[in-house]
């Protein structure tokens, strides 16, 4: 009989805690796929936030650290110095990396340092109960942004992945969603993208995925697909912004 | 041994050097700014890291995560900047990773001054982040002692998984002082808990959340009970002339020196004054202390600060023996203010 | 003379007056007395001057600090203003005299003035103005001898092309000079 689903190596067997509908344990799992395709879940070193995804040290089957509110790419800058030829990524959401860890992600991208960002951009603070973030759309309602986010007030939503992309130490930035079968594909691609860059050693590299909090935006699981679809890709474009090649 | 001259700073870094440390991670800030400066140019030569970061929060970060690697790696900064460091400082805690922590203090609150200080001495010896936490401290007085101490912290700091301090006043920083020239250290220990890639064996996580109730208090039992065995071992101080001394004068750091000449001299003039130099500020020395006060009448906490470590010596003494306090902030008090501080207390008191 | 020395050196910024303390220090180490020195920095800095004390001494060195120095080198007059009450009873106090403008107040100190602007003129080096009084400031007290401190000064300049290390020299020895005949 033929295989058609097997838990990736690089997960271990245990149970995750998101909700039904959650993109987290999705995209865990793509970068996991990535990991065993390319071999190299023994030299992997994972960083993951504050956030949601706090506990993906359990998750992933690979070295972990959990890092303080924002400060993951500082960390993995360190390690990736210190043991240049293992695999970094740091997993962060948009209140993590847009918010308290701007800094951090924009001198580890301006100083192209050699790991790998996984950024997931759900909209807003979701492991405290669904505040406003950065990256909150103009009009969005949140717990902070009782009457929906205004521009007068709060400014615009933060576009990262154009952001990062300016930066010179830059080598690959790309904005994908998860929320229908080919963008999890170009997703995953993108990934694999990502950690090639970073195996080649060519800069900093990052991945921007829209994701569904569908228990913070109060919609059913489909209905949230539909909303990354119909809200957050017309304000943030999908595609790839950089694409450095080899010399 | 050939004696050469270098700046406390220098001697710092070259010590830390010395004990192997290959990752400097640090934000530029006056009087500390040297030892990064040298790191940046000693490091690339010897194949170790230097990383000039954004901030000190993410300088800390960065220490957070080579110490990780099981590398031996430190950063440097000044009062202001080890107020930013604190989160990282509380994190590196719990998670146990040894590295080095140096404040070449300077006054504050706020952005104060860059005149030599002693005021971090709470944020330093109480913890200085958020939750129950200790970092051993350490307090030169010379340029010697910043090579020395800067080798003995690396060797403390794997010893118990800790952090260590190095706390020294902006003036250590600067002074030049001659400096014998250390071997350098060859033997480390092995760090089977390090986050470096899992070949060959299970996944190693270095975290610091505890979500459940059980786990978070066994966790912060097990931390305490290292506290307790560091102060078992590890508190240290210098005692000069307190055998018989009535007047017993307390001070850490460079402060020591400039009251050892007051002792002296009060000694001339027939007041028998002794000194306790503290060079642990945590684990706090207070036997020593207590052993000190055989024969006091009195002791005079001397402190460039607005009197911190003072509460640590009357906590030592529980009222046994009343203790003064004379300290400036701004200016480091110099020997002839003290002896005459001294002098008027031994006439209050007729000793 | 005494155990342990201090003398404070003070003037301007540009005046080399931390190099000259370096170097004095550096001389006495390798002459094998126990030293210190120690910048002005922190407020002290501001206003362009700057100023270092030298511990020279036969023993450790307990405090690198004191309010009162027994000797002060003083390059310019906002530095006399600044340190004359604090120099010791019947201490020593060298002048730039080409800088300074006034006579001291106290008249319980040894005051040797020096116009050491007009040497170094004379010597066709300006930047030397430090080892000048440096140079006389040693032959006068004896605190490490001439002739040693000569030895170490290519020590001291290691790196430094020979040409630097010869005007240096020549501008100690001009100060020596001046010390032997005036002084
Ligand atoms: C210094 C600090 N400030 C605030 C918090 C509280 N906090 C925990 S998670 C979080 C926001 C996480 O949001 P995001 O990064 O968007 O991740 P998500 O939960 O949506 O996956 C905040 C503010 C914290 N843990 N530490
Ligand atoms: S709150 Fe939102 S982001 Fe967090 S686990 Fe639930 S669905 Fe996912």
């Amino acid at each position: 009989m033929k295989k058609v689903f097997q838990k990736p190596e690089s997960l271990t067997d245990a149970k995750n805690h998101y909700c039904p509908g959650c993109s987290h344990g999705l995209i865990h799992r793509l970068i996991a796929e990535c990991m065993d395709e390319m071999n190299i879940r023994e030299k992997t070193i994972g960083i993951c936030p504050v956030g949601c995804s706090v506990l993906a040290y359990d998750y992933f089957n690979c070295d972990m650290l959990e890092a303080a509110h924002g400060r993951a790419p500082a960390i993995a800058t360190a390690i990736k110095r210190l043991l240049p030829d293992r695999f970094l990524f740091t997993y962060q959401g948009d209140g993590d990396l847009a918010s308290i860890g701007m800094a951090e992600i924009v001198h580890a991208s301006a100083r192209g340092e050699k790991i790998t960002v996984i950024f997931v951009n759900n909209t807003l603070y979701g492991m405290t109960g669904g505040q406003m973030a950065p990256t909150t759309l103009l009009g969005q309602v949140t717990t902070t942004s009782p009457y929906g986010r205004k521009a007068e007030n709060e400014g615009y939503p933060m576009k990262m992945a154009e952001l990062l992309s300016s930066n010179e130490g830059s080598a690959y930035i790309c904005r994908t969603a998860v929320n229908n079968p080919a963008n999890i594909n170009r997703t995953k691609r993108a990934i694999k993208k990502a950690f090639q860059v970073q195996e080649k050693g060519l800069g900093f590299s990052m991945v921007e995925i829209l994701s569904a909090c569908p228990t913070n935006w109060g919609l059913n699981p489909l209905d949230a697909m539909k909303w990354i679809e119909d809200n957050m890709v017309p304000y943030y474009p999908l595609g790839e912004f950089k694409v450095k090649e080899e010399q | 041994m050939e004696r050469v001259l270098m700046k406390g700073n220098e001697a710092l870094a070259e010590g830390a050097i010395l004990a192997g440390c290959r990752g400097f991670f640090g934000y530029p800030i006056t009087p500390s700014s040297e030892i990064a400066e040298y790191m940046a140019r000693k490091m690339p030569k010897i194949g170790g890291v230097f990383v000039q970061a954004e901030s000190e929060l993410a300088a800390i970060n960065m220490v957070y995560g080579g110490a990780s690697t099981g590398a031996r790696v430190m950063t440097a900064s000044s009062s202001p900047g080890l107020s930013l460091k604190q989160e990282g400082i509380s994190f590196i805690s719990e998670a146990e990773l040894p590295c080095l922590i140096v404040n070449v203090s300077r006054g504050g609150p706020g952005l104060g001054g860059i005149q030599p200080a002693q005021s971090d001495y709470f944020q330093a010896t109480r913890g200085g982040g958020h939750g129950d936490y200790h970092t051993i401290v350490l307090a030169p007085s010379g340029s010697q002692e910043m090579m020395d101490f800067a080798m003995e912290a690396f060797e403390l700091a794997d010893k118990y998984r800790i952090p260590v301090m190095i706390m020294a006043e902006g003036t250590l920083g600067n002074i030049m002082e001659p400096i014998l020239m250390r071997e350098p250290v060859t033997k480390f220990s092995e760090k089977p808990w390090a986050t470096t890639g899992c070949r060959g064996r299970k996944p190693n996580i270095v975290n610091t959340l505890h979500l459940g109730n059980e786990e978070l208090e066994s966790r912060n039992h097990q931390l305490f009970n290292k506290y307790q065995i560091i102060k078992e071992n590890e508190k240290r101080a210098d005692a000069f002339l307190v055998e018989d001394a009535e007047i017993v004068v307390v001070a850490f750091g460079i402060m020591s020196r400039i009251v050892k000449k007051a002792v002296i001299e009060a000694r001339k003039k027939g007041v028998k004054a002794g000194l306790v130099r503290p060079v642990t500020l945590w684990p706090f020395p207070d036997e020593h202390i207590r052993t000190a006060a055989k024969n006091a009448r009195l002791f005079l906490s001397v402190e460039i600060s607005m009197g911190q470590m003072i509460q640590d010596i009357q906590l030592a003494l529980a009222g046994r023996v009343p203790v003064e306090f004379y300290g400036r902030i701004g200016f480091t008090p110099n020997p002839e203010e003290i002896l005459q501080e001294i002098m008027r207390l031994a006439e209050r008191e007729g000793l | 003379m005494d155990r342990e020395q201090q003398v404070l050196f003070a003037g301007f910024g540009g005046q080399g007056v931390l190099s000259m303390g370096q170097f004095l220090t550096h001389i006495a180490m390798n002459a094998g007395k126990e030293v210190s020195w120690v910048p002005s920095y922190g407020a002290e800095m501001r206003g362009g001057t700057a100023n270092c004390l030298v511990t020279i001494s036969e023993e450790e060195i307990s405090s690198p600090l004191t309010e009162n120095p027994m000797a002060a080198v003083i390059m310019n007059r906002p530095s006399l203003d600044k340190f004359e009450s604090r120099i010791k009873p019947n201490g020593t106090l060298v002048i730039n005299s080409s800088m300074v403008d006034r006579v001291p107040e106290r008249d319980d100190l040894n005051v040797l003035r020096m116009p050491v602007n007009q040497i170094a003129a004379e010597i066709g080096n300006l930047r030397g103005a430090n080892m000048i009084i440096l140079g006389a400031y040693l032959q006068k007290t004896g605190i490490v001898e001439v002739e040693e401190a000569l030895e170490y000064l290519g020590v001291v300049f290691k790196g430094k092309s020979e040409s630097i290390i010869e005007q240096n020299k020549a501008a100690f020895l001009a100060g020596v000079e001046y010390a032997r005949n005036e002084w």
